[in-house]
């Protein structure tokens, strides 16, 4: 044997050192002992890859040589399979030694057994054909009645086993389970969990000894046991419902200090057996209140408990975060725990703030609030020195990204992926990124831009899904084709853009998105070939002739970044767009459409208008390409660039002004997380008041033209580029507006409470019809304008009355009459008159008794938003029997509002001592002070460029409305808009509110969808006016 | 779970490696490297999570030696080189399966401290 080892010593000269060889077993004992000490310490000596892999060949060959020698003593094989774990580890094959390893297990004393079952654990995967030589000894171990054998043959039962050998050692494993001792019982309980793991069909019979170990006297047993309810808890957690309470007390138990000493980990009790209860309850309360209320307690005191002092009891704070937010919500918890994120966040631990941002991630979207509560830490963390943490910041914000604030979430994307150089966070990232812009593009442009960047940086590695649903949007596009070409006509603009560039090298895949785009070049030849026959178009202002000729000059020309940059300007100016500054009331406007459609349209708008304001259509087609072809502007990464340059004068308040920045981000990374409804209502809205603000910053810097500052403000709330460089008055305002923003969210849901609300009174008014019984909502505006659903009896009974009606009423359309309130003396009903000038407001009284009525007196309570004037003649000292009175008060308004409330009483004395008083009251619409607005498309035009405040929304219409005429025609005859012209699929519409506040409406129709925008010089009005046309449309 | 168990030194030599899923042999070098070198380009101001893949690592420095468990959804150097077996030992009754299956210290010891006393016998 010696001069086996000497032969084997002098393959490593390493040992030669060390190790003299000797006769006898005492020398091979030592030489051997210390063998795998010299092969480490050999290779910590080198330097380089090369030296380690030839001193390891040498090394494997020697061991190649020894094991299979028949010399060889266990003890010797031993050693061996230690130094052949190492050289494996390292990363060499060692396969030849694998059959000796099974060997060593077989034949073995307990602690070389115990080795050759290491080694196959470590050299041999599930399905390796060697595994099946491993279960007789196995088996044997299994029914060993050393203690020690049985152990190990559970260890590795619980690592590795075949699948098929299960059936040979179950029932041994199960009778372990009665075992005496703990850790038979526990490593029994193990064994079975990997079964489960890997053929959960064949130990569904033996569920019920589950629930044994689980109320095992020992804690490691029960522990054990964990680990499969955890498991098959998972997969179905309505079968386990029961168990709650078990948990609950076992987590009780632990919390409350209960378990042996021996079980603290730095004096906490059992902190992996409390996440583990504390996850099983997370899914055991999920959606389930009845459920969750068992677990309130125990979670509040583990809350409680458990004190920020070590690692560890941060661990179970997450995780108990984790299941109180997975839960039936309790607001008492969810406060807690809440407060413990904020103390994770809020950590200067580099590894709580983690922590704490995985818990927010975890938490956010169902409770946006808290994000904003963190926004400041959010902001500093997104700016972190630790990629970690940044990228973990941005997947939170990922979370939260909607229409408003995905210009800006996006931006820090990309920021983050030209930073990084590993391909799976590139793929991830990428993924993301292309996820958001397809749902919540602001406009076409971004939209492109963005996803040329996606293309660029993650062409190579990207999902190939991501370029092929980019190519199907191109392709099939949405309902509108105008908007369609409009965004091909970008792509193609881009990429010839991106194409002329020299020295740039674009990934394969993005190339091919580019070819493919191309292919389909034809669509703009049409688009051109139209655009230029469509020039000669009757009539055109010279210098309108002009810019179109400079327009499509260059859609000819494709001009690179710079130039395009100053023709985007001019575009903006020429459209309304570039006018039409996102003032705070747009974020405010509930929309309903598709992101991208909607935001599409605004492109399709613009064509009817010119320089001086609208066009005729004709012209309006060749204006579009100006229009339609804003020629790629800057990269998102160059507009801050750009904007620096543009501003420099505010560049230099940069750095003082940290501080500010962070929060005007956090305001534009934050907006519209508030209550749902308000995200919801949103979504819409500020997406549309987002595209103009490009367009008016562009606007600003080139033409100088004077902006108002509060639009400005505005326009620049959501966008970093913008927001991150103005000056000190702005980021003030910005806050203002900021406020604004959120008053006029509630606003905004104030107002769909109300619409639902209306539905009432339609309800009552059919009751009223049909048992004649007043009803103070009878008199609902919107059923006042056309004929109300009314019975036979009740339009008798208003019948009769139409004979009192005043003269004023032949002269003026007015509303029918409706009782109001009644008595058996009196009965007052009344009417609207709508005059040119003011709503006069009509009660009737009639004195149905045979006697009379002694000082009859109206009053009308003054109301808030409204003037009341009483008119002449109204006071009646005596009312004869059975004769009708009326008294008029005309009604200004004196600020917009949706619905209001006019109320009154009569009082009047019968037969000198008996007074009585009837209160009453009638509602009062906005549209009750709206009147037409004749003027000339001329006049509309120049009236829609002086107007700064807007609104959008697309409106579904019922089939009967389907074309334009009719639906302007309802609007007409419900709204009391005046058509001014229509022109194709687009109306002009025009009314005021009185006294004399105009608002202006412009229609287009594309399928059944009409896209409404209105604008005013009154702030509140064109949303008042949005809600009524809804209502009219939606409820027709 | 737990996806591996790695000790690495800072020359980026593996110390002991321990994989609960089968990975091939070739491609754990080739982890390991990765492993260390993202370990090692962390500052101590760096928290002590890194994304890695679709796996998550989270490492701890003990003197020279960097302790890393790779997780999918959480002594000297040369002294546990030279124990390689009874770390193994050791780390089988913590960890199984990708489960932390015992933390009560003396119970993890119990097995080896059996062998332990055999040997020497």
């Amino acid at each position: 044997m010696s001069d086996i080892v000497e032969k084997t010593l002098t393959a490593l000269p390493g040992l030669f050192l060390q190790n003299q060889p000797g006769g006898g077993p005492a020398a091979a004992k030592a030489s051997f002992s210390s063998r795998l000490g010299s092969l480490v310490r050999g290779i910590t000596a080198l330097t380089s890859k090369h030296e380690e892999e030839k001193l390891i060949q040498q090394e494997l060959s020697s061991l190649k040589a020894t094991v299979s020698a028949p010399t060889t003593t266990l003890k010797m094989m031993k050693e061996c399979m230690v130094r052949l774990i190492y050289c494996e580890m390292l990363g060499y094959d060692a396969s030849f030694g694998y059959i000796h390893a099974i060997k060593l297990a077989q034949q073995g004393n307990l602690l070389e057994k115990r080795v050759g079952y290491l080694a196959v654990s470590l050299f041999l995967h599930e399905s390796h054909e060697l595994l099946l030589l491993l279960v007789n000894t196995v088996v044997k171990d299994l029914q060993s009645t050393n203690l020690v054998e049985v152990c190990m043959a559970l260890t590795v039962v619980s690592q590795i086993f075949p699948c098929e050998m299960i059936p040979a050692v179950l029932p041994l494993i199960e009778d372990k389970l009665q075992h005496s001792k703990e850790i038979v019982r526990r490593k029994a309980v193990l064994a079975l969990y990997k079964f489960h793991l890997i053929a959960p069909n064949q130990v569904q019979h033996i569920h019920i000894k589950f629930r044994k170990a689980l109320c095992d006297r020992d804690v490691g047993v029960m522990a054990a046991s964990l680990h499969i309810y955890l498991r098959m808890i998972k997969e179905n957690s309505s079968g386990y419902k029961d168990l709650t309470g078990s948990f609950v007390t076992i987590l009780k138990q632990v919390v409350g200090g209960k378990l042996p000493v021996e079980f603290n980990y730095h004096s906490v009790p059992a902190p992996w057996l409390q996440i583990q209860l504390l996850r099983i309850l997370g899914l055991l309360g999920k959606d389930d209140q009845r459920t969750s209320e068992l677990m309130y307690d125990v979670l509040d005191e583990s809350l409680r408990r458990a004190e920020l002092n070590h690692n560890v009891t941060y661990a179970i704070l997450f995780e108990c975060v984790h299941t109180v937010y997975s839960i039936y919500p309790k607001s008492e918890l969810l406060e807690k725990a809440a407060k413990c994120i904020g103390k994770f966040v809020l950590s200067p631990k580099i590894n709580l703030k983690y922590l704490g941002l995985k818990a927010l991630t975890y938490v956010i979207q169902q409770d946006p609030t808290l994000a904003l509560q963190h926004q400041m830490t959010i902001i500093e963390c997104l700016d972190h020195p630790d990629p970690i943490i940044k990228r973990e910041t941005l997947e939170l914000l990922y979370r939260i990204t909607n229409a408003q604030n995905i210009t800006v979430i996006v931006q820090k994307m990309l920021e983050y992926l030209h930073q990084s150089k590993e391909e799976y966070v590139i793929v991830n990232l990428v993924g993301k990124i292309a996820e958001l812009a397809e749902k919540y593009a602001p406009d076409n442009a971004w939209f492109i831009q963005t996803m040329n960047a996606v293309f660029s940086v993650g062409g190579d590695v990207m999902h190939p899904d991501i370029p092929n649903n980019f190519l199907r949007l191109l392709a099939e596009g949405f309902d509108d084709e105008t908007e369609d070409q409009q965004l091909r006509l970008y792509a193609v603009q881009s990429y010839l853009t991106l194409l002329d560039m020299e020295n740039v090298f674009y990934p394969q895949r993005f190339l091919q998105v580019m070819s493919w785009v191309d292919a389909s070049l034809s669509f703009l030849d049409g688009f051109v070939a139209e655009g230029l026959s469509q020039g000669a178009a009757p009539y055109k202002p010279p210098h309108q002739r002009q810019e179109e000729k400079l327009s499509q000059e260059k859609v000819l020309n494709f001009e690179p970044y710079g130039l395009s940059f100053s023709s985007s300007g001019f575009t903006g100016r020429q459209s309304p767009a570039g006018i039409s500054l996102g003032s705070d009331v747009s974020g405010n406007s509930a929309e309903t459409g598709l992101k991208e459609t909607n935001s599409l349209k605004l492109e399709g708008i613009k064509k009817l208008w010119g320089k001086e304001g609208y066009l005729p259509k004709k012209e309006s087609k060749t204006g579009d390409e100006s229009g339609a072809l804003p020629v790629p502007q800057e990269s998102i990464m160059e507009n801050v660039d750009q904007a620096i340059t543009k501003k420099d004068q505010s560049q230099v308040l940069t750095q003082s002004k940290e501080e500010k920045e962070k929060q005007l981000l956090a305001s534009s990374l934050f907006v519209g997380l508030g209550s749902e409804s308000t995200i919801n209502l949103l979504g819409k809205a500020d997406t549309v008041s987002h595209k103009f603000r490009r367009k008016s910053k562009v606007k600003e810097a080139k033409s100088g033209e004077t902006t108002s500052t509060h639009n400005m403000t505005c326009s620049s709330f959501s966008s970093l580029s913008n927001v991150a460089y103005e000056d000190d008055y702005y980021s003030n305002t910005l806050h203002d507006t900021g406020d604004k923003e959120l008053k006029k969210f509630s606003l905004t849901s104030e107002l769909l409470d109300s619409e639902s609300l209306t539905e009432l009174p339609l309800v009552e008014k059919f009751s009223y019809c049909s048992l004649s019984t007043p009803s103070l909502f009878a008199n609902n505006n919107m059923e006042i304008f056309h004929p109300p659903q009314s019975t036979a009896a009740s339009v008798a009974k208003e019948s009769s009355l139409a004979s009192s009606f005043l003269e004023e009423t032949t002269e003026y359309i007015h509303s029918n009459a409706m009782e109001v309130c009644n008595n058996e003396t009196i009965s007052v009903s009344s009417y609207k008159i709508w005059k040119d000038d003011c709503l006069l407001m009509v009660w009737s009284v009639t004195n149905k008794s045979g006697l009379e009525l002694k000082s009859a007196d109206l009053e009308i309570f003054p109301a808030e938003n409204f003037k009341v004037t009483e008119q002449p003649g109204c006071c009646l000292p005596v009312m004869e029997a059975e004769s009708t009175k009326s008294f008029q008060y005309s009604v200004q308004i004196e600020k917009p509002f949706t619905e209001g409330n006019l109320t009154g009483f009569i009082s009047y004395h019968m037969m000198d001592t008996h007074s009585a008083q009837l209160e009453f009251s009638v509602n009062l619409s906005l549209l009750d002070f709206i009147r037409p607005l004749k003027i000339s498309s001329d006049d509309f035009g120049k009236l829609w460029l002086s107007f700064a405040n807007d609104v959008k929304q697309n409106v579904k219409m019922s089939e009967s409305q389907a074309a334009l005429p009719s639906a302007l025609k309802t609007l007409q005859q419900k709204l009391r808009l005046h058509i001014i012209e229509i022109i194709g699929n687009e109306g002009l519409l025009a009314c005021q509110l009185l006294p004399s506040i105009p608002c202006l409406l412009h229609c287009r129709v594309h399928a059944d969808v009409l896209a409404l925008w209105f604008r005013s010089s009154c702030s509140t009005l064109p949303d008042y006016l949005l809600y009524q046309c809804q209502k009219v449309m939606e409820g027709s | 779970m737990i996806k591996f168990f790695l000790m690495v030194n800072k020359q980026g030599q593996t110390r002991l490696s321990k994989y609960y899923e089968h990975v091939d042999i070739n491609k754990r070098t080739l982890l390991e490297t990765e492993v260390i070198k993202s370990c090692l380009s962390r500052s101590n101001e760096q928290c002590s999570f890194i994304e890695y893949k679709d796996f998550k690592l989270i490492y701890r420095q003990y003197a020279a030696l960097f302790i890393v468990v790779g997780v999918n959804d959480t002594e000297s150097e040369l002294d546990i080189m030279f124990n390689l077996d009874k770390v193994h030992i050791i780390l089988d009754e913590m960890v199984l399966n990708g489960c932390i299956v015992e933390t009560n210290r003396a119970r993890i010891l119990a097995p080896l401290l059996i062998l332990d006393k055999m040997s020497e016998s």
